[in-house]
C-alpha cells in the first residue's frame, strides 16, 4: 500500500479494531478467541503490541505461534487446542472470548440462538453455542458492528450468554467466575461499572455523538457527565493494521467508512 | 484374528430402526458422515431422536421429516453460518429441540461413556438453557464449597454414525485432520457404532504416516466399517479433502426456495452414493 492511499486519520473500522485490541491489554497469557473480522484483527493486534503473552488460534485445531495477516495461514505453530480442549480451556479461565450477539440487554445477557419464541422462532439463529459455558467461566466480551435498537434490546428472547442480573439471581455458582469486562460497537465502548451493573458508555468513537447511541439503543444507557473519544491509534498500530494485520482491508466490509 | 467388520452404507441403516437415539459425528460442516446420512435418507428409517454438533447431517435429516428430536447445541455450515434446513424446520415448528451448550453435550456424551447418570458442570446455570429444558436439574455439591451445578443427564445413544480418514476392517478408526471433534466419544455412548472412512487399509498400514494417538476409536465399539471415499462430501475431511464450499453454496441456495430444493433432491439425492458422487463430479465440470 502506498503512502498516499493511506488515510491520514484513522477510520471508524481502525477505531474498533484499537477498542476491541484494548480489551486484552491486561488479560496475560491466556487465550484471546476473537469471533468477527474486527475483533480478530484487534486480538493480532495487541498480541503485536502491547499484549504479546496472548495465545491465538488459527479458527481451528492449532495455536500459533506468529501473528499472520488475516485469512493467511500461519507460518509457526506452538499449540494443538482440538474442540474438546478448547472446551476445557474455557473451563480453566485461561481465555477472554468476544462473541457477537444477535440480542444484547442492559445487564449483558446475549442472544445468538433464535428470535420470537423460543418454541417457534419467528427467526432461527445459531443456536446457544457456547455462550453460556463461555460466560460463566472466562471472561466475556461482545462485539456488534452495526449499532442498532434491533441490538441493543430492552429484553432479549432467549438468554445464551448470561448478563450481571440472572448471575446474581441464579447465586454464588453462577457469579463465581462470571465477568463481562466490555462491549464494543461501531459507536462507541461500553461496560458494566455502574452500581447495578447496568450498561454504561464508556467512550465514543471520534464523530459518534451521545444522541446518536441513545438513538440506536433500544434501553436508557448510563451516560456520564462527560464521555471520552475512544484513544486514537498510534502511528505504529496504523502501520501494524494496514500493512500486516489486514492489507485486503477486509475491516471495511464489517464496519463501512 | 478379530473379525471383518465390513458392510455397506445400506446394511448399516438396515440395523437402524424407526424412534432410535442416533448420534452423528463431526462439526458443524467437519468431518460429518454423509454418506452414511444419504443412505439414512434413502430408506423408510424416521422418527428419529439425533444427537449431533450440528451441520448439513441434521438439515438433510430434518429436510427429509426424519426427526423428530434434535440434541444439540447449534446448527452451522462454518463458511456459511446458518443451516437453512435447520432454520425452516425451527420455524415450522417440524421437531422437538433440546438445545444444551456445547460443553454440556461434551458432559453428557462423557455421562454416557462412562456409565454415569449425570456429569456436574457450570455451564447452563442463569441461562435459558436452563429455561427451555425444564427437565434439567442441579446438584449440589457434597464438599464444603455447597455450589450448585447443573446435572447433565448422561446421553445415551442407540446407534452412532462417525466418519473417519482411514479405518481397517476391524472398526480401529483414524483420523488424520487436525480435530478429532467427539467421535470417539459418540462411538464409545452408542450401544452400536458404524464407521465409515476414505479408505479402509490394513492394521499394519494404520501407523504407516502417523502417530498411534491418531487412532480415535477403539475396534471393541465399533459394530460396522464402511469404505465411503469422499464420503464426507461436502463436509471438510482434512487432509484428504477440503469442504467443497462451491456445492455447499449450492446447497445453501437450493435449500431456501421449495422448487429449487426439489430439483437439487432429483438430482443429487434420489440415486445411490455412486450416483450421488457423479452428479457433483458434473456439478463441477459445469462449474469450471
Amino acid at each position: 500500500m502506498s503512502g498516499t492511499d493511506t488515510p491520514a486519520t484513522a477510520t471508524r473500522a481502525e477505531y474498533c479494531v484499537v477498542a476491541c485490541a484494548e480489551a486484552w491489554r491486561d488479560a496475560g497469557e491466556v487465550l484471546a478467541s476473537p469471533m468477527g473480522t474486527v475483533p480478530t484483527i484487534g486480538a493480532r493486534l495487541a498480541k503485536l503490541t502491547f499484549a504479546p503473552d496472548l495465545l491465538l488460534t488459527d479458527g481451528e485445531a492449532l495455536l500459533i505461534a506468529d501473528v499472520p495477516a488475516v485469512g493467511a495461514a500461519p507460518r509457526v505453530v506452538e499449540g494443538w487446542l482440538p474442540y474438546r480442549q478448547h472446551l476445557a480451556m474455557v473451563a480453566t479461565g485461561r481465555r477472554h472470548v468476544m462473541m457477537g450477539a444477535s440480542q444484547l440487554d442492559r445487564y449483558g445477557n446475549q442472544n445468538i440462538s433464535c428470535i420470537g419464541d423460543w418454541a417457534r422462532p419467528r427467526r432461527q439463529l445459531l443456536g446457544v453455542r457456547g455462550a453460556p459455558v463461555n460466560t460463566l467461566n472466562n471472561p466475556t466480551s461482545y462485539w456488534v458492528p452495526k449499532h442498532s435498537t434491533r441490538v441493543f434490546v430492552e429484553r432479549v428472547d432467549m438468554v445464551c450468554g448470561v448478563g450481571y442480573d440472572r448471575a446474581a439471581a441464579a447465586g454464588p455458582s453462577a457469579t463465581r467466575y462470571h465477568r463481562l469486562p466490555d462491549v464494543i460497537s461501531d459507536l462507541g465502548v461500553f461496560d458494566f461499572e455502574t452500581p447495578d451493573r447496568t450498561m454504561r458508555l464508556r467512550s465514543l468513537h471520534p464523530g459518534v455523538t451521545v444522541e446518536e447511541v441513545g438513538e440506536a439503543t433500544g434501553f436508557a444507557l448510563t451516560v456520564p457527565d462527560e464521555v471520552p473519544y475512544t484513544r486514537e491509534p498510534t502511528a505504529e498500530e496504523l502501520r501494524l493494521i494496514r500493512g500486516e494485520i489486514d492489507p485486503k482491508g477486509l475491516r471495511d466490509r464489517e464496519v463501512p467508512s | 484374528m478379530s473379525r471383518d467388520k465390513t458392510m455397506t452404507a445400506e446394511e448399516v441403516v438396515g440395523r437402524l430402526r424407526s424412534g432410535m437415539t442416533i448420534g452423528v459425528g463431526g462439526w458443524g460442516s467437519r468431518r460429518k458422515p454423509m454418506a452414511l446420512v444419504r443412505a439414512l435418507l434413502r430408506s423408510d428409517v424416521t422418527d428419529l431422536t439425533v444427537v449431533s454438533y450440528g451441520g448439513p447431517d441434521v438439515g438433510l435429516l430434518a429436510a427429509a421429516g426424519k426427526v423428530r428430536k434434535l440434541v444439540a447445541a447449534f446448527a452451522t455450515l462454518d463458511s456459511v453460518p446458518l443451516e437453512p434446513h435447520f432454520g425452516a424446520a425451527r420455524q415450522r415448528g417440524a421437531f422437538e429441540l433440546v438445545e444444551l451448550d456445547e460443553a454440556m453435550l461434551m458432559w453428557g456424551l462423557t455421562a454416557a461413556v462412562h456409565r454415569l447418570p449425570f456429569m456436574p458442570i457450570r455451564a447452563g446455570l442463569a441461562s435459558d438453557v436452563m429455561t427451555v429444558n425444564p427437565s434439567l436439574r442441579t446438584v449440589t455439591s457434597p464438599y464444603d464449597d455447597r455450589e450448585e451445578l447443573v446435572a447433565v443427564p448422561a446421553l445415551r445413544l442407540d446407534a452412532a454414525l462417525v466418519h473417519l480418514n482411514r479405518a481397517d476392517a476391524h472398526g480401529n478408526g483414524q483420523y488424520l485432520g487436525p480435530d478429532p471433534y467427539f467421535d470417539d466419544l459418540f462411538c464409545e455412548a452408542a450401544d452400536a457404532a458404524y464407521v465409515s472412512c476414505e479408505r479402509i487399509v490394513e492394521t499394519s498400514e494404520l501407523l504407516k504416516d502417523a502417530g498411534p494417538q491418531s487412532l480415535l476409536v477403539k475396534r471393541a465399539f465399533v459394530d460396522g466399517v464402511v469404505e465411503a471415499p469422499n464420503g464426507a462430501h461436502f463436509t471438510s475431511c482434512a487432509p484428504d479433502h477440503d469442504r467443497d464450499e462451491a456445492f455447499q453454496r449450492a446447497y445453501v441456495k437450493a435449500a431456501r426456495d421449495p422448487e429449487a430444493w426439489r430439483e437439487f433432491t432429483a438430482r443429487f439425492l434420489s440415486g445411490d452414493e455412486d450416483a450421488y458422487q457423479a452428479a457433483v463430479a458434473a456439478f463441477h465440470e459445469e462449474e469450471a
